[in-house]
């Protein structure tokens, strides 16, 4: 029966022109708070606008997967909406890749071009003419010059929190897979236990993140503005965090939905999806643990 | 509710809701194409009457209608307006209409998310358009917008720019998804990938480039947003960064962009020249290969937009070699429209009409990208106006002809009338020797030495100035005739068959004109 | 002139890539040979690879046109039902990509020889502001600024034209002719880009870095260009003049350059009186700061405040020389502490202090700006 379904093609639906207008406010309203807070002035309107964009937007997430929800536990997707979805969700992951391929992109660039040229290695060496005494070195803790841009005390090394939280996400993608096949096998209980260590372990991981964040700010100089070391670092472990965030968010929501019994061993497409991006963020720190950490 | 069989789904549809909220709330892939492309047909008009200010400053040297800082604001809106609002979302349209109609799918795969893609556009061009009237102005450092003068030296609005870009982009990486995965699960039983229209092909390798690139348009506009408001040192050699960085990403994701809006073009125009030569396309597996390489190359060639900034003589070498290796596939697929009309069977409705003026013109401009991948030449014509001719034509009668071949060939099947072939062909003639006009004596402009982006120059520039701007005006006022035309077509005409061409083959032909509101709700089943 | 190119307008328009070179030269439709090697050498991989794109349109096209007239269903013309030729298919592949081949070779060596800017005679740092060019003779131990001259009447049609309309300056840059000269490129803003055709030379100037490029120059003259990277309101209105002169006239004008290079210096110890501080500092405030400012002082803001009846100009003596001298980072306002010599800092500040009706009666000597900048 399932083959003759035909492919669920809903109606009509209030949540794209909610999202947009969802979406639209919480930008302008971060845009609005940015320019103002440049220019000096009140930024009260602009947070208004920014917290009415994000509360539409909280209403449109819980509306639209609603619905999606119930179409699906109503038995109105077919393998071919099923198939849909894996397209869609693999292929926004690979959006989310190359995302941050930008940022990898970035960071080899400086390292390998931008820093050495500016400390006279390489063919366009002749930059040093123009910032005597800087020398190329890697992590950049003295900067070209150091009025504008004063480089960090120190840098975080690999082998203290990072290691440990290279350990925390590894183990969580053991722990959601061993979820994954106690799903499949039918034993919820296991499935809620080792899903639910895994939302821990994200959790761990996050706090983990922070501190390094409030470590680093405060003790060691390394913010956002302590020049391209401290850019790079903060813009490839900060969207991460993001991204671990936004994962973690989802397997909460999973618990949640295996708590109201969803899910059954055949049919899982939300759990999968979330299990794939909770891969992904392992992977992507991997990287990250190699060439921002270590390297 | 349990799962419905094969003929109750056709009865549960209804027909179109009425109102405002039927096109608010829809997720019919006809309603959403319709909003396409009436949106970029809008935002044509608007980025038209940017090139109209900025032609008319043109028209004789000397400051007469808009002071240099203004001038810089048309230029940069103009671009992004065209690229981003107008030939993009066209495209989209014409592969949301189309695409389901051509693989005998129901709808696209995902059509809420379809309907939000499309009305993220409005709303990211509301943003982008109000930093007009925002203080400081609109962003005024060129469409390509470079560090620093972006983000250093930019306006206040540049952070409202980089918003709208990011929303821009969301849509796009959306609407991408939606058509991989339409493409690869929705085709009707029995049509194989190389089975498929070529339309499609070009769309599902357009859509691979859409999402693999936007976002790092999103990664550069961030790095941006972040030099600008919190300190990062990205573009700033002070802290180690480089502004070339910001061009090596920007050009990452701007190559394949260029491809990703004309690779729609060409499955278009495949399908045209096919139908009105009553013949086969010549070499559709040629046809297939050289879209794919195109696209695998067109992510190896970006520091071709750089070549002056100092990137070193082996990287120069590199990307001067890549970039001169596309004419090899381009070339095969001009060769292979070529030899389609070759012996057919040709008639000149308004379709083919444009459909040969984009071969010609199209690959002129071909030509002249050809010229510029000559690295050592490239230093004499990089930012001068034959890179502008170049562009011009690639996208003028290579996107909007392409554009405008297709609204001529697949409106009866929107409609169920047939267009005013005179008028059409009117609207053709005069695009033609108005584009001409106004984008050939560019090259000559170019070459004699005439700087881009400039709102006044050197008197030598004057008469080939004159003569653009003529040739502009024209183009621009032809352009209203094409909506006339539209809105005629969609009141009323000679009633459309099913097949109103001859020549044309393929499963949209099959279904009725106007296509009804829901088609193929049952497959069909394909040789 | 004008009237031979309206009249050739159609045949240059339809006909325009093949006809030879020299006199499209002298209609501006095609690039110059130019005065160097490397000028020439890219206008000949320029013309043949116009002239192969030429070659193959033609033949393209032609059979193209030839289908429109003898392949047309209303003569008549049955549809063939040929669609593919693997023959044909794989030598127009293998075809193009070995002409490619071809014209990779000699574009191969002239890139190569661009880029190599070894064993120069002259060493020249150029460095793009917003929205001049100043030339430091390296070895020379002088630089200065090179302004556009064409008077705002011109450019806002009150004035006719003159001939060299927006591509005249104050200082061209002299260079002696047949002496290989090294380019160090850089900027003080934004990137903006160096390029005179008829020496084939086009660089990028990159905050923070140094871009090389040569040019040997076989022709006394003289040559203009413009910058060619848009650099914000000004980038239209910042030429670049070349003049090649032979090598003694170069060097006595080097002579000639250093010697007053001495003499500024020397100025700063002078005693100036405010009028001869006003009289200087209004031609400064005219060539470097009323472009941003305007030439009544009323500025054009926010961006570009007023000076005219402003806190800054008629205030805090110190906060005024410290704006002047050190800009105001995150704005537009550059440090002129590096642009200008003491003693036209004393002057245009002076001037500011007292034009426009500002009238403070204050004056500030190139001493005292000797001292504030060595604090």
């Amino acid at each position: 029966m399932a083959q003759e379904q035909s492919y669920y093609v809903p109606e009509q639906s209030k949540w794209p022109i909610i999202a947009t207008v969802g979406l639209g406010l919480t930008l302008y309203g971060v845009g609005a708070i940015l320019v103002n807070a440049k220019q000096g002035e009140s930024t009260t309107l602009s947070w208004l606008v920014f917290f009415a964009g994000a509360l539409v937007m909280a209403y449109m997430l819980f509306g639209w997967f609603g619905s999606v929800i119930r179409e699906g536990q109503a038995g109105l997707y077919s393998d071919q909406m099923d198939r849909s979805f894996r397209w869609g969700m693999s292929w926004f992951i690979f959006s989310e890749v190359m995302f941050f391929a930008a940022f990898f992109g970035a960071l080899f660039y400086v390292r390998v071009f931008a820093v050495p040229w500016l400390g006279g290695e390489g063919d366009k060496g002749a930059a040093n003419m123009l910032w005597e005494g800087f020398q190329a070195t890697w992590p950049l803790v003295n900067n070209p010059n150091p009025e504008a841009y004063p480089g960090p005390k120190e840098i975080i090394g690999p082998w203290g929190l990072p290691l440990i939280n290279t350990i925390l996400l590894v183990s969580s993608s053991f722990t959601i897979t061993v979820a994954h096949h106690a799903l499949k096998a039918g034993k919820r209980q296991k499935l809620k236990l080792w899903l639910c260590a895994t939302i821990v372990l994200g959790v761990a991981f996050l706090t983990l993140q922070a501190e390094e964040y409030m470590h680093a700010y405060h003790e060691l100089d390394l913010t956002l503005q302590s020049g391209i070391y401290g850019s790079t670092f903060f813009m490839l472990t900060g969207f991460h965090g993001a991204h671990v965030t936004l994962g973690t968010l989802m397997l909460i929501v999973m618990f949640l939905r295996i708590q109201k019994g969803h899910f059954t061993g055949d049919n899982h497409f939300g759990f999968e999806a979330s299990s794939w991006y909770w891969h992904f963020v392992d992977v992507v720190w991997l990287c990250l643990f190699v060439f921002v950490y270590i390297i | 509710m349990s799962a419905v069989a094969d003929t109750h789904s056709q009865e549960h549809h209804h027909g179109p809701a009425s109102g405002i909220t039927r096109w608010l709330f829809t997720t019919n892939h006809k309603d959403i194409g319709t909003m396409y492309l009436i949106f970029s047909f809008t935002m044509f008009l608007l980025g038209g009457s940017m090139a109209m200010v900025i032609r008319a400053e043109l028209f004789q040297p000397g400051l007469q209608i808009v002071q240099p800082e203004f001038f810089n604001q048309m230029t940069t809106m103009h671009g992004l307006i065209m690229v981003f609002g107008a030939v993009m979302p066209a495209f989209v349209g014409l592969a949301n209409w189309m695409l389901p109609l051509m693989i005998g799918a129901p709808d696209m795969a995902l059509p809420r998310m379809n309907n939000w893609s499309f009305w993220l556009l409005p709303c990211a061009f509301l943003i982008l358009v109000s930093t007009l009237f925002m203080q400081g102005g609109a962003p005024n450092f060129g469409w390509t917008f470079y560090a620093p003068l972006s983000t250093t030296y930019g306006p206040p609005s540049t952070t409202f720019f980089i918003f709208a870009i990011h929303i821009m982009g969301i849509s796009s990486i959306m609407g991408a998804i939606n058509v991989i995965a339409t493409i690869l699960n929705l085709r009707a039983p029995g049509m194989t990938l190389m089975k498929m229209p070529l339309f499609v092909w070009t769309w599902l390798i357009t859509a691979f480039l859409l999402i693999a690139v936007m976002p790092v348009l999103a990664g550069v506009v961030t790095m941006m947003l972040m030099d600008i408001h919190f300190g990062t040192s990205f573009f700033d050699a002070s802290g180690g960064g480089d502004p070339v960085l910001f061009q090596h990403v920007f050009w990452f994701f701007g190559h394949p962009e260029v491809y990703i809006m004309i690779l729609p073009a060409f499955g278009a125009i495949s399908h045209i020249v096919s139908a009105f030569s009553r013949k086969p396309l010549f070499g559709y597996a040629s046809m297939v290969y050289a879209v794919g390489a195109i696209a695998l190359l067109s992510f190896v060639v970006w520091a071709h937009h750089m070549f002056t900034v100092g990137v070193p003589l082996t990287g120069q070498l590199f990307f001067m070699y890549a970039t001169m290796l596309i004419a090899v596939p381009t070339g095969v697929k001009v060769f292979n429209w070529v030899t389609t009309m070759f012996r057919g069977s040709l008639t000149f409705e308004a379709p083919m009409l444009f459909a040969v003026a984009f071969i010609v013109l199209f690959t002129i401009g071909g030509f002249s990208g050809l010229m510029l991948a000559i690295a050592p030449a490239d230093f004499q014509y990089h930012d001068t106006y034959f890179v502008v001719a170049h562009f011009h034509y690639v996208l003028v009668p290579g996107a909007i002809f392409g554009i405008f071949a297709s609204a001529y060939f697949w409106l009866p099947k929107w409609t169920g009338h047939m267009y005013d072939e005179t008028l059409a062909k009117t609207h053709f003639w005069l695009s033609f020797v108005g584009m001409n006009l106004a984008f050939f004596p560019m090259h000559f402009l170019g070459l004699a030495g005439m700087p881009r982006r400039i709102p006044d120059y050197a008197l030598q520039f004057a008469d080939f100035n004159m003569v653009s701007s003529i040739g502009a005006f024209l183009f621009g006022a032809t352009q209203i005739l094409f909506l006339f035309i539209v809105v005629k077509c969609v009141r009323g005409g000679e009633p459309a068959p099913a097949k109103p061409w001859e020549g044309a083959e393929g499963l949209e032909w099959t279904v009725p004109s106007p296509a009804p509101y829901h088609t193929f709700s049952t497959p069909p089943k394909v040789e | 002139m004008r009237a031979q190119t309206k009249r050739a307008l159609p045949v240059v328009a339809v006909a325009g890539v093949s006809i030879p070179s020299v006199s499209l030269a002298e209609w501006t439709v095609n690039m110059s040979p130019g005065v160097t090697g490397t000028s020439n050498q890219i206008f000949g991989l320029h013309m043949t690879i116009l002239g192969i794109c030429v070659a193959i349109g033609v033949v393209v096209f032609g059979v193209m046109f030839w289908s429109i007239i003898a392949h047309r269903k209303s003569k008549g013309h049955k549809p063939a039902n040929f669609h593919e030729n693997t023959v044909v298919e794989i030598l127009w592949t293998i075809i193009p990509f070995a002409i490619l081949v071809a014209m990779a070779i000699p574009a191969t060596a002239t890139l190569i020889d661009m880029y190599d800017a070894s064993d120069a005679d002259v060493d020249i740092k150029v460095t793009g502001y917003q929205w001049r060019w100043q030339y430091e003779y390296v070895d020379e131990d002088f630089s200065f600024f090179s302004n556009l001259t064409t008077p705002t009447d011109q450019i806002q049609n009150r004035q006719a034209k003159g001939e060299n309309y927006l591509l005249e300056v104050d200082n061209p840059l002299k260079i002696p002719v047949g002496k290989k000269v090294r380019f160090l490129l850089t900027s003080n803003d934004v990137i903006h880009s160096w390029w005179v055709p008829k020496l084939g030379v086009k660089k990028d100037a990159i905050p923070g870095f140094i871009n090389e490029a040569w040019t040997r120059i076989d022709e006394p003259g003289t040559y203009r260009g413009q910058c060619t990277e848009l650099c914000g309101k000004g980038h239209g209105f910042m030429p670049i003049v070349v003049e090649a002169v032979p090598q003694d006239e170069f060097q006595t004008w080097v002579a000639e350059k250093r010697d007053a290079a001495e003499r500024e210096r020397e100025l700063t110890q002078k005693d100036w009186t405010r009028e001869e501080l006003m009289d200087r500092g209004e031609s400064v405030y005219n060539t470097v700061c009323a472009a941003c400012h305007q030439a009544d002082g009323s500025g054009s803001p926010p961006a570009f405040p007023a000076l005219r009846g402003s806190a800054i100009a008629t205030g805090d003596i110190n906060a005024h020389i410290d704006t002047v001298v050190n800009g105001v980072s995150g704005t537009a306002m550059q440090a002129f502490g590096q642009q200008l010599s003491e003693v036209e800092l004393a002057a245009v500040i002076t001037y500011e202090r007292n034009a426009w009706g500002n009238n403070t009666g204050d004056m500030v000597s190139p001493k005292e700006i000797m001292e504030y900048m060595s604090e």
